[in-house]
């Protein structure tokens, strides 16, 4: 947690575009990350800005290598090891963790009855093993890196655990919500030690990031 | 050929381990010139006697011994030095008994997060001393002993253990709701702690004061923002915090200890004041402490006590960083 402008880690991806407006809107210069610069780290005249992978950030927080980030609830849930402050609920991002499986087709319940196990591929491994030990069902989880929605259309497990925004990817590959586990919405989140050293300005900065996410 | 050794353990090559002897004389000169003797325990204890510690900080590697006795690796000092103090010292001349150390524990950790299994640690424990002037008195020995370490911009936060259980019990949060919150806070997740004191039913403005407590680190003046919440339990900590706070100031080492209404330690035999230590080149914390005046009661002895450990590895990376920064 070094000395000057204070470092905020920016997830690239589908929050990106949010991000970049709510900072506008807490007054922090934008132009450079929002042009078609290839470089990861901005420097603006309010804060340092750190552009990564949304699944990265808590990483970089957690370390002290940002002082503050921005990143979805899916991924704080899912990397609930990390310590970091958790401040403000930005509102924006907003999708569902759910339970799907084929649309019409009763291979999840059948597992379930027959096996007393389902099989279930997810990129989130720590949040549907919770979930599934919360409401007592056994479960083999399969952890894959991609498009999970593919896996219970060729027979890698009989539903899926993913983070679901419109229900679009869901229905084009004939996938239907069984169950909601919960909701996630964008979080500004801050490292340990500079939520204590750098109180004022971090305090200022959750301030007003609540007011413009309301 | 490579033998490889458990991970969350390391070995130490003589460069490091120059540094590390310069930094544990240092330390060492500070406690014993203020009368800490150093104590050694054995790093195996009785796993009952380990037990008397609760929570996460619980000693987690067990084994038998010839005779069926099962036996621990310590998971830190303190339990160890009330049990030396209660079995060695109970009637041994006058409390207070000072005492410090330099000495290896063990926890369990997460893997591939370099999280140590085998950890160094270097504290001082002052058992019998009031509990104002005790607490006091171990952190101007933390404040020397920073210095003595290099650590010159290093800050120590100081706060209440008591106060959210207190607070929760005068706002009638029990049972499930009261679990439910307090680990919120223990993971610092202020927006889920805002919710579940909102499912609790203590109505929105107290759900939102208790969020803003949470909030409150800095000089004295925090003290009055958090009186002008209200409460008994906020009254009772804060005139506690207050009272120690003021005595710092008396003797001139309230410079770099903060107030910090949201702290929490996350071992069980914690009450009154407590303490966590950071250094701005670092992203985590350097150590830690408090006043626990219950422990020595599971011992047989009634006598109030405090003390703090630093993580040794950690006092050395936080040197290196600040050495690059100079």
């Amino acid at each position: 947690m070094p000395d000057g402008p204070l470092k905020l880690a920016v997830p690239r991806g589908a929050l990106l575009g949010e991000t970049l407006d709510i900072l506008d809107a807490v007054g922090v210069d934008t132009s450079e990350p929002r042009g078609d610069s290839r470089s990861l780290i901005f420097e603006t005249p309010q804060m340092t800005l750190v552009t990564m992978r949304p699944s990265d950030v808590p990483t970089y927080v957690e370390s002290g290598a940002a002082d503050v980030g921005i990143t979805g609830k899916d991924v704080l849930l899912e990397q609930s090891d990390r310590v970091v402050y958790e401040l403000v609920d930005l509102g924006f991002g907003r999708c569902t963790m759910v339970l799907a499986a084929r649309t019409g087709n009763d291979r999840l319940a059948e597992a379930q009855r027959r096996l007393g196990m389902m099989r279930i591929a997810t990129k989130y491994p720590r949040i549907a093993e919770r979930y599934f030990e919360s409401t007592g069902r056994q479960v083999e989880l399969v952890e894959v890196k991609g498009s999970v929605e593919l896996a219970p259309l060729v027979g890698l497990g009989d539903g899926i655990v993913d983070l679901v925004a419109t229900g679009r990817t869901l229905e084009e590959n004939e996938l239907e919500v069984r169950e909601e586990i919960v909701e996630c919405t964008a979080r500004f989140v801050a490292n340990r030690v500079a939520h204590k050293l750098r109180a004022a300005e971090i305090d200022e900065l959750t301030a007003r990031l609540k007011e413009a996410a309301t | 050929m490579i033998h490889p050794i458990p991970p969350g353990t390391r070995d130490v090559l003589p460069d490091e381990m120059r540094e590390m002897r310069k930094l544990k004389a240092a330390l060492i000169e500070v406690f014993e010139a203020r009368g800490y003797g150093e104590v050694s325990t054995p790093a195996i204890e009785y796993d009952e006697v380990m037990a008397q510690a609760d929570g996460p900080g619980r000693a987690s590697y067990r084994f038998f011994d010839e005779s069926g006795e099962l036996l621990t690796l310590r998971s830190d000092m303190t339990v160890p030095i009330a049990r030396l103090v209660a079995t060695r010292f109970a009637s041994a001349g006058e409390p207070p008994f000072r005492l410090s150390y330099l000495a290896n524990g063990y926890r369990p950790v997460r893997p591939q997060r370099g999280q140590m299994r085998e950890f160094v640690q270097a504290g001082v424990e002052l058992i019998g001393a009031a509990a104002d002037e005790g607490t006091v008195e171990v952190i101007e020995v933390l404040e020397a002993a920073l210095d003595a370490a290099g650590l010159g911009r290093a800050v120590i936060g100081l706060g209440d253990a008591d106060l959210y259980r207190q607070l929760l019990e005068e706002l009638g949060v029990e049972g499930e709701a009261r679990d439910s919150v307090l680990a919120s806070l223990a993971t610092h997740d202020l927006v889920g702690l805002e919710q579940k004191l909102l499912d609790a039913g203590i109505g929105a403005e107290r759900a939102q004061t208790c969020v803003e407590l949470t909030q409150l680190r800095g000089g004295s003046e925090v003290l009055e923002q958090a009186r002008g919440l209200g409460g008994e339990a906020v009254e009772r900590a804060t005139t506690s915090l207050s009272r120690t706070y003021e005595e710092l100031q008396r003797r001139g080492v309230a410079d770099r200890v903060q107030i910090d209404l949201g702290l929490l330690r996350d071992l069980g035999y914690y009450s009154g004041a407590i303490l966590e230590v950071y250094d701005p080149a670092l992203g985590y914390v350097l150590g830690g402490g408090g006043r626990y005046d219950g422990l020595m009661k599971h011992f047989g002895l009634d006598l109030s006590a405090a003390g703090f450990a630093l993580y040794l590895d950690r006092v050395h990376t936080a040197q290196l960083e600040e050495a690059r920064r100079a």
